[in-house]
């Protein structure tokens, strides 16, 4: 039995939008019915377009928001019969922007040293001792730490960031699209920090990025996110070299790589990205889809699951 | 090929508590009709600022001194503001990174893609509406006479920047200049956006300016590209041998950062270039790439190296790279 940090089980969360002036509220699948596991020392990329439900599932892992439906477990336990310190102990998220996340008022030490004593872990001389032990580890140099985060550039803030998830050595680091924001330079120095922390420290990460590229590099595992719903999920290896579903495959060739002569790619995908409030009928992808046809406009397919590997899409059969 | 647009000696400074920041520091380039130019480089290179100088758009404190800015043939470097606001728009259009906050929420589609047509032509209004339309049709937006009475927030992220390339055409400009055009949308919108500014150019002959920090972008679409750093020019060249044959070491790091699949192994040590971009404040001596290079020698703490000619199209400016290759 693998020990499985995270798991995800139909995980279900609609909101409440208003449809307009008068005309009362409409639901919104941000989240739709998604199960999801996540192993120890596992990197599970979570990826998708805006607007696909990636951040909700961050917010619900987190217990930032509750789940409609469906359970969370971490480490085995239900998400509900735990309260937020213990969360927090056990699950640290990395945000996209290290301008936003950070607190300009306080100092790094400070910012680093926050979930310490939010949980009242130790003293205040193990907590200077835990900060400059992290700061190393994340590659910070010791005198940045009564600096504020106006001092410091966009990596270093994002070091910052890293830095106050890892203080209470949790299980699990939820990156939610780390490197967006950053240069690219910074950008690989921030992705070898995070590779270089899992093996060193056993992190497992679920990691979301829209950036296919920074996901097959990082990742061991990828789950495709469309409106709400997995859509394929497999092994990184396998998903990159042979992609089921149309939509993954879509996703995967219009990444730009930097190879001149290439010209772009047409990904047939049409105009617009659906809104999640008024889905289309049966499969979701539809409107989209290059295959389509009647049956996909009438009946929602069922997630075919072998081994690994997941697929949600009537023309593919067999795994 | 015509030529559209020359810049020589091309400087913008804005003056600090601290001292005087060289935003850009001496820039040159031509773009020729039909041409696409890519300016490359990190945040805070320059970029940006030199395509705003062009444009004559640069926040008032800025100073922009040019050797040489011809535009159709005209000089611009001293032209005088109303001059400068006939040209924008009409003959020159911008399109910005973010399509959310470049179109006015309070106006209509329609309004704000006539304005600039009513203002540069004796035109009806009438005959500007149906000039929208017909652009907005040719940038493949659906039900086009419809979407002139809706407000940018009923539109998403791609169609609205669909709608801002089709206000930079109305005019029927020879130049646009593209600032990180797609980086706010995402990967499957970018290559529709990047597809469709490409055909555009062809079709009219339109020279590109594609300002963007994204490489694989730059590979794509960009003719020739200018790789900046610290408000220089350090390397220029068609985008296929800069891309097969990197020769400044601030190129060969940027091209060693990304992860490419099926290039480079999963899960191995990306390149990375240490320390951080210096601030261009005060009298710079020697090359501003050297704390962070690889191949940094003593000389290169003294004497400014200057982008030299080493091909036809192609440029350099560093000290090691030009000795390797003389």
């Amino acid at each position: 039995m693998p020990d499985l940090v995270l798991e995800l089980i139909n995980l279900t969360k609609t909101y409440q939008v208003s449809a307009g002036a008068f005309r009362g509220k409409r639901d919104l699948r941000a989240v739709n019915g998604i199960t999801l596991t996540l192993e120890k020392g596992e990197v599970l990329g979570l990826v998708g377009e805006s607007g696909c439900g990636k951040t909700t599932v961050a917010k619900l892992v987190l217990s930032l928001e509750t789940p409609t439906s469906g359970h969370i477990r971490l480490q085995g336990r239900p998400l509900t019969d735990c309260d937020s310190k213990e969360i927090a102990r056990q699950v640290q998220p990395v945000f996209q922007d290290p301008y936003a996340s950070l607190n300009p008022r306080k100092s790094v030490g400070s910012i680093i040293s926050l979930p310490l004593r939010a949980l009242k872990v130790g003293n205040k001389a193990s907590w200077n001792k835990k900060v400059s032990e992290i700061m190393e580890v994340v590659g910070l140099a010791p005198h940045l730490r009564h600096n504020y985060p106006n001092q410091l550039s966009g990596g270093q803030r994002q070091r910052v960031a890293v830095a106050r998830a890892l203080i209470m050595r949790p299980q699990l680091v939820l990156c939610d699209e780390p490197t967006s924001a950053l240069d690219v330079s910074v950008q690989a120095q921030i992705l070898n920090l995070l590779m270089r922390l899992r093996r060193e420290l056993g992190l497992t990460y679920l990691f979301i990025s829209h950036n296919l590229a920074v996901v097959e590099h990082l990742a061991t595992r990828v789950a495709v996110m469309y409106l709400g719903r997995i859509v394929e999920e497999a092994p990184t290896r396998e998903l990159f070299l042979n992609p089921r579903h149309p939509y993954t495959q879509a996703l995967l060739g219009s990444v730009l790589t930097p190879e001149p002569g290439l010209g772009l790619p047409d990904t047939r995908l049409g105009i617009a990205y659906p809104n999640p409030i008024d889905p289309p009928s049966g499969c979701t992808f539809h409107p989209r889809c290059p295959k389509a046809d009647e049956k996909c406009k009438e009946h929602a397919p069922v997630p075919r699951r072998k081994g690994g590997r997941l697929v949600e899409c009537h023309f593919v059969e067999e795994l | 090929m015509g030529l559209i647009l020359e810049v020589e000696g091309l400087h913008v400074d804005l003056p600090l508590p601290a001292g005087r920041l060289q935003a850009v520091r001496n820039v040159g380039f031509e773009v020729s009709q039909g041409e696409t130019l890519s300016l490359v480089g990190e945040s805070g290179c320059g970029k940006s600022l030199t395509a705003l100088a062009l444009m004559d758009l640069l926040p008032p404190r800025a100073i922009r001194r040019a050797g040489k800015l011809v535009f159709e043939g005209r000089e611009l470097s001293g032209a005088a503001e109303d001059a400068m606001a006939q040209l924008r728009g009409d003959r020159m259009a911008m399109i910005f990174q973010e399509p959310m906050t470049s179109l006015n929420p309070c106006y209509t589609i329609g309004n704000q893609l006539v304005e600039a047509y009513l203002q540069h032509r004796r035109a009806s209004e009438r005959e500007a509406r149906e000039r929208a339309v017909f652009l907005l049709e040719t940038v493949g937006i659906t039900a086009a006479g419809s979407r002139l009475k809706q407000f940018p927030h009923q539109l998403s992220g791609g169609l609205r920047q669909r709608i801002m390339i089709a206000m930079g055409l109305m005019c029927g400009p020879s130049l646009i200049i593209a600032d990180e055009p797609t980086t706010a949308l995402d990967v499957t919108i970018q290559a529709q956006i990047l597809a469709l500014l490409a055909d555009l150019q062809r079709e009219f002959r339109m020279g590109l300016i594609l300002i963007t920090h994204d490489l694989g972008v730059v590979a794509r679409v960009a003719h020739r590209l200018c790789v900046m750093y610290c408000g220089q020019v350090v390397e220029t060249g068609t985008t296929k041998e800069v891309f097969a044959r990197p020769l400044h070491p601030y190129t060969q790091g940027l091209l060693r950062c990304i992860p490419v699949p099926g290039r480079v192994e999963p899960g191995s040590e990306l390149g990375s270039i240490p320390g951080l971009v210096p601030t261009p404040i005060g009298v710079l001596k020697g090359c501003t790439f050297r704390n962070r290079c690889p191949k940094g020698r003593p000389e290169c703490a003294v004497e400014n190296p200057h982008l030299r000619e080493i091909g036809p199209n192609r440029a350099l400016r560093c000290l090691d790279a030009l000795a390797a290759a003389a």
